[in-house]
């Protein structure tokens, strides 16, 4: 949908109403200043010469303009609801079929199970492709019992599911501050400050040591970054699917990440080695030689032990911490 | 036959991606051909040849190797249409950042990498401001949010590409840009074809071979800094 009245309007108010233009207009090597002429009078305007300089000629850049103008205002929109996905079995890698319709509910966590290799990350893959028969394992994705439209399979915009995976690292030249500032803006939220803020904030809240805003994202430990990207999904992600790949690696409160990402009304999907983690989740699927092959109910009596798991799982914790703050375990 | 031109700057995955590609269309009993465009030397031939596709090499030495590909790739589809190709993919290394293998109505592909850092799709020119569909790679080493800022860098300069994450190595994502190779223009013959966006002049004198630099051996398409 094409915005033409924004290309008459006087630049101080198009800049004004949608400071991204200037950015966009930025970034392919132009400058804009406020004033009265219009959008379309600046664009025309330009020097063909310069143009071409940049490597980009009118036609171009009028159709990347209009086409990031278009995708600035499906970010805006309010994203649809899902409110149950369904996997529909396909077959292992020996082609016998999984026989399995599962629906997954917001506010529910499934865990996901197997042996190195079984097919855990290519049921992931069959999610977020939001497969339709056209996968290895031949399993159909529903939303909302339906088969979706194919725009969740490209959109930037209006991603069907946000991945948390294993690797934490960070190449790019920021501080903790500025990149989630960047990565607020790039998601178009409102207040980005105070979601930067709010971020920081949880981040420190799960993180075994605190860190500073100004702290490169390139020296913050493996707990830290781990924790700063829980923080970032749960608050910046509007994917209505989340998939975490091993959470129980490094040095964060597990337990709170969880109830963090929970809150959102997220469907969760986990792979994990994790017994308090697997017994947290409301189901786990067993995956064996590419298929689902078990679908498991957290029982009563799991529920039971999940308490004593935890209780030994804080005595650890305690022992951790001593160890750290330099006591001796000659009494446990 | 189907072809599409691959392009990216060096070492950003273009073979890789491609190799993966390869493997999921050989699944579907499809006959391939590659060719690859470099300057100086490549042995990413060898890797194609490893797959058992039909490959061709061609190194421009002392020219642009874009401008070197715009006078051979004719030649190149004809080759791969007699050897009955259905498929026939490009690999260009784009050197300068201002020239472009992209040919209008057939499927530009751009590959870069999640390492090059946030402000390198803005330096790139129409190999990725043109492309159709742009690959990036290198996501198993940054974070999902270092991904996501970096996908959003790209949208922003290529605001109307299809923008895929995949990797390399394990293939992840693969398949699915597979399914992007499938829908890609069937061709014959490029004639009558024209390049998404004009290569820059360079024809001075150092295009010529000159190596003295003073004012007296500048010649040609000179342009000067403001100093
Ligand atoms: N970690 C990681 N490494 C990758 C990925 N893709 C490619 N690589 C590695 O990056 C290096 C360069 O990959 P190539 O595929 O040769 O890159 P290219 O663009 O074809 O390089 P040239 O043709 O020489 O310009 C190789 O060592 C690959 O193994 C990826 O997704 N993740
Ligand atoms: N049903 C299936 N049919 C055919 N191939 C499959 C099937 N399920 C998985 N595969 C393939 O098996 C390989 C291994 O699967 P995958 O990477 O998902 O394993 P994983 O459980 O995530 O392993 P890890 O624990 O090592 O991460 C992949 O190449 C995947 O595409
Ligand atoms: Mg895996
Ligand atoms: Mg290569
Ligand atoms: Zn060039
Ligand atoms: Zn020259």
């Amino acid at each position: 949908m094409k915005d033409t009245s924004l290309f008459h309007k006087a630049l101080t108010i198009s800049l004004e109403e949608h400071p991204y233009i200037e950015d966009f207009l930025n970034s392919f090597g132009l400058d804009v200043e406020p004033g009265p002429n219009s959008l379309q009078q600046y664009l025309d305007n330009l020097d063909p010469d310069k143009l071409e300089d940049l490597g980009i000629n009118y036609q171009q850049l009028c159709q990347s303009l209009n086409d990031f103008l278009a995708g600035m205002l499906t970010l805006k929109e309010p994203l649809d609801k899902v409110d149950s996905l369904t996997i529909i079995g396909g077959r292992d890698k020996s082609g016998n079929a999984e026989n399995i319709d599962l629906v997954l509910k917001p506010g529910e966590v499934i865990c996901i199970v197997g042996p190195t290799g079984s097919g855990k990350s290519r049921l992931l893959a069959d999610i977020e492709w939001v497969a339709q028969g056209d996968t290895p394992t031949g399993r159909k994705i529903l939303i909302n019992n339906q088969v979706p439209d194919s725009k969740w399979r490209f959109s930037t915009e209006h991603k069907l599911v946000a991945q948390l995976s294993q690797n934490m690292n960070f190449v790019m030249d920021l501080s903790a501050e500025e990149f989630i500032r960047m990565h607020a803006e790039s998601r178009l939220v409102t207040n980005p400050e105070e979601k930067v803020a709010q971020i920081l904030k949880q981040a420190n809240q799960l993180a075994g040591e605190m860190f500073h805003p100004d702290t490169p994202v390139t020296s913050l430990s493996g707990g830290q970054s781990r924790a700063l990207m829980i923080a970032d999904m749960a608050i910046l992600s509007k994917s209505p699917i989340a998939l975490i790949d091993e959470i129980e690696n490094a040095g964060i409160d597990r337990k709170k990440a969880l109830d963090l990402l929970v809150q959102e009304e997220k469907i969760i999907l986990m792979a994990t080695h994790d017994p308090i983690l697997a017994l947290m989740g409301d189901r786990r699927l067993v995956i064996k030689n590419g298929g689902i092959n078990k679908l498991i109910e957290s029982s009563e009596a799991e529920r039971k032990n999940l308490k004593s798991l935890e209780e030994l799982d804080n005595k650890l914790l305690a022992l951790r911490n001593r160890i750290r703050s330099g006591e001796t375990l000659e009494e446990i | 036959m189907r072809f599409l031109t691959v392009s990216g700057p060096p070492s950003s995955g273009k073979t890789s991606v491609i190799l993966r590609v390869i493997e999921a269309i050989q699944a579907r009993e499809k006959k391939i051909g590659v060719v690859k465009f470099d300057c100086l030397l490549t042995e990413d031939d060898k890797l194609y040849a490893k797959k058992g596709v039909l490959v061709k090499k061609g190194l421009s030495g002392a020219l642009c190797p874009d401008h070197y590909f715009v006078s051979n790739i004719e030649s190149c589809v004809t080759w791969g249409h007699e050897h009955n190709c259905e498929y026939l993919i490009s690999e260009s290394a784009g050197l300068c950042n201002r020239c472009s293998p992209h040919i209008n109505e057939i499927t530009a592909v751009c590959v870069i990498d999640n390492l090059s850092g946030i402000n390198t799709p803005r330096k790139i020119g129409p190999m990725l401001k043109s492309a159709d569909i742009v690959v990036i790679t290198k996501g198993d080493i940054v974070s999902q949010a270092e991904r996501e800022v970096f996908a959003s860098r790209v949208k922003q300069v290529n605001p109307g590409a299809i923008i895929m994450n995949v990797n390399g190595i394990t293939g992840q994502g693969a398949f699915e840009l597979t399914s992007l190779f499938e829908e890609a223009s069937d061709i014959e013959t490029l004639k009558g074809k024209t390049l998404r966006f004009s290569m820059p002049a360079a024809l001075c004198s150092y295009c010529l071979g000159e190596t003295r630099i003073g004012e007296e051996y500048q010649t040609g398409n000179i342009r000067k800094m403001d100093i």
